[in-house]
């Protein structure tokens, strides 16, 4: 089905306008503390955070709950200034959301007065280009194998395909810039591995950068390049390898175990393995 | 007001107001049938029942004399029995014929309440024109009732439509200021700080009450009414779509700003649609206002109209003719209310289980 889609979409566009030339964002995380004003006093979340993606990596972040995860995507994101440091995209501070960045949150998020197919036209539709660019909401809702479901409405949905939704309506965008905050959390364990290998190929077909949230250490080893782990809250970079396994990946490997047992002894779990 | 449901609930056609519990008796006719129906296959033993009720109901009416009391005598008392008489044939009729030519199936689940109605005009006749247990002109049977259709039809209706459209104008009016009001209050910092105040200290105020300020004002005294029912209708309107705009999740937003979203496209694409559903609540509101200034609205200037023609009628004390109107008046306002829902229904169709009026 996927095959299709591509097929249909060279048949549609010159060659040098093929999709699959999206190039991925520099993100450069430079000495980024962040912290809440509550009532209470100020709550620090992150401590000197830097990190610097290549474009078109594959990076996951693992981490404690709470520890302030989300926090920092909604930073990269521009949704919020951090209160020190900077963050830059391809050079440029980020300083407000942009397109090319698009988040899939960690909650699906969907609009439930619009149907499937107009959830995923969001982005087209608020940026003007809707008309222009319909078939792509169709070729995004058929990647995610909800073709059939375009009328129905959110509250039809299983969680799952929800979160599917969600992540159609993330790539519809052609970022260059993909923040998932685990995007698979509510997923079966059936579909969650399907849908990792999808995402993998997604990744590799278009190329753009991705930033992963995720509480699942083999899905971050399955997924990513390189793994980053915090610290409890206020997090700091406490480790950060690299998975240096080609794609596609097996996940009976050896070297994936030897990886997870690392992991897993960063996050202080080793005694249990 | 209750008076007036309370008898509109015997004159009514059965379509109309029966039509809301039709469903939930449907269940239960529907086993009897499927019990019944090896016996005695199609016949509609509820519509049966009914329709004999109101062959008696026209055997009262018709045979036992009127009581005397003073000069009172009440016009087309006969032609009342003959005419409740005949709808119970036709009913009879229906019930026993109409199954097997599949006519039934629509109102099959109103037989309860079209006994319901029947016994209830027959305990009204008894207590009025046979018995005059609920003395004139206090009260009036069943057939005063037509004979002030009949005979003040021409009235009546005019007063119908400009109550409606003196309703129509002052809803949409204050629905459409109250909705702008509501956005603006959840939507920008600055209307907020000037507006709200100003909500929370008119708003509570009955609009009645500013009735003098209202005639003063206006150019007209028809603009007057049409202020205050826009009055009581846009403030629950305002309010409540200042709740609903201001409590949106705040995701929504997130999402609709990382895909490039217009400050214009948040507040139509987003805040709006989410609200949409308070927004209907304070509509709701907005339309019971509405009615219950009706009558005060059209009490000064308006030269008619169905609250005009209630005081009119009050004036002169002609209890029946008010008691016509109160029926026709309880009429608009539920057709309004069941056409209010229709729209909510269809434009917030992407919720689940939402009530059914
Ligand atoms: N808007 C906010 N205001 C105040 N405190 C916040 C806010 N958002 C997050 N926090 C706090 O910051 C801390 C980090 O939150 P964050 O959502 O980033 O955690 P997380 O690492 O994503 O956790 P999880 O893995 O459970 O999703 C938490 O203690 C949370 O209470
Ligand atoms: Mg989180």
């Amino acid at each position: 089905m996927v095959s299709a889609v591509i097929e249909r979409k060279r048949e549609h566009e010159a060659p040098a306008a093929d999709k699959a030339g999206v190039v991925g964002s520099h993100i450069d995380i430079r000495g980024v503390s962040h912290r809440f004003d509550l009532k209470e006093g100020p709550l620090p979340v992150l401590d000197d955070v830097s990190l610097d993606v290549k474009p078109g990596e594959f990076v996951a972040l693992l981490g404690p709950s709470g520890c302030g995860k989300s926090t920092l995507l909604r930073l990269v994101a521009g949704l919020e200034p951090p209160s020190d440091g900077s963050i830059r995209q391809d050079g440029r501070s980020i300083t407000r959301p942009d397109p090319s960045r698009i988040v899939v949150f960690q909650d699906p998020t969907l609009f439930p007065w619009r149907t499937v197919w107009d959830n995923v036209a969001l982005g087209l539709q608020a940026r003007g280009v809707l008309s222009r660019e319909r078939s792509r909401v169709d070729e995004a809702l058929s990647l995610v194998g909800l073709s059939e479901f375009a009328k129905t409405h959110p509250h039809q949905l299983s969680g799952g395909m929800a979160q599917r939704v969600a992540l159609a309506r993330a790539i519809v965008n052609e970022p260059s810039l993909l923040v998932l905050d685990e995007p698979l959390g509510k997923l079966d364990s059936l579909t969650r591995l399907a849908m990792q290998s999808e995402l993998v190929s997604m990744w590799q077909r278009t190329g753009f950068t991705v930033l992963l949230v995720t509480h699942d250490v083999e899905e971050a080893l399955f997924l990513a390049q390189r793994v980053v782990v915090f610290s409890e809250r206020p997090a700091k970079i406490k480790a950060d390898f690299e998975v240096d396994l080609p794609y596609p990946r097996h996940r009976g490997s050896p070297r994936l175990a030897e990886l997870r047992h690392h992991a897993l002894g960063l996050l202080g779990l080793d005694a249990t393995w | 007001m209750s008076s007036a449901t309370l008898t509109s609930t015997g004159v009514v056609p059965p379509g109309a107001e029966a039509a809301a519990p039709a469903a939930v008796a449907a269940p239960a006719e529907e086993t009897r049938r499927a019990r019944t129906s090896a016996g005695n296959p199609g016949v509609w033993w509820s519509g049966a029942i009914a329709a004999l009720i109101w062959i008696a109901v026209g055997a009262v009416t018709r045979f036992i004399p009127n009581a005397s009391i003073g000069f009172t005598e009440w016009n087309l008392t006969a032609e009342f029995g003959t005419g409740t008489a005949l709808v119970g044939g036709l009913l009879l009729a229906l019930a026993v014929i109409g199954p097997r030519l599949g006519a039934v199936a629509p109102v099959r689940g109103s037989g309860p309440w079209l006994i319901a109605l029947a016994a209830l005009t027959a305990v009204w006749q008894l207590l009025t024109a046979k018995y005059a247990v609920l003395p004139a002109p206090f009260f009036a049977p069943p057939q005063a009732l037509v004979e002030v259709y009949l005979d003040d039809y021409a009235r009546l209706a005019d007063s119908f439509w400009n109550s409606l459209k003196l309703l129509a104008h002052g809803f949409f009016l204050g629905a459409a200021i109250g909705f702008l009001t509501g956005v603006g209050m959840g939507w920008s910092r600055v209307v907020g700080y000037w507006v709200h105040p100003l909500v929370r200290f008119i708003g509570p105020i009955p609009p009645t009450a500013l009735l003098p300020l209202a005639f003063f004002f206006s150019p007209s005294s028809y603009a007057a009414a049409v202020f205050l029912i826009a009055l009581a209708t846009g403030f629950p309107v305002a309010v409540l779509t200042w709740s609903g705009v201001a409590s949106v999740n705040r995701n929504y937003y997130d999402v609709a700003r990382t895909m490039g979203a217009s400050e214009w496209f948040l507040v139509l694409r987003v805040a709006i649609p989410a609200a949409l559903p308070q927004v209907f609540v304070g509509l709701f509101m907005g339309l019971g206002g509405a009615f219950s200034v009706l009558v005060v609205a059209e009490m000064m200037g308006v030269k008619s109209g169905l609250g005009w023609y209630l005081t009119w009628a009050q004036g002169w004390a002609s209890y029946t003719n008010m008691y016509a109107a109160l029926i026709i008046m309880a009429l608009l306002c539920s057709g309004l209310i069941t056409l209010l829902f229709g729209v909510r229904d269809r434009v917030l169709s992407w919720q689940k289980g939402t009530l059914k009026w």
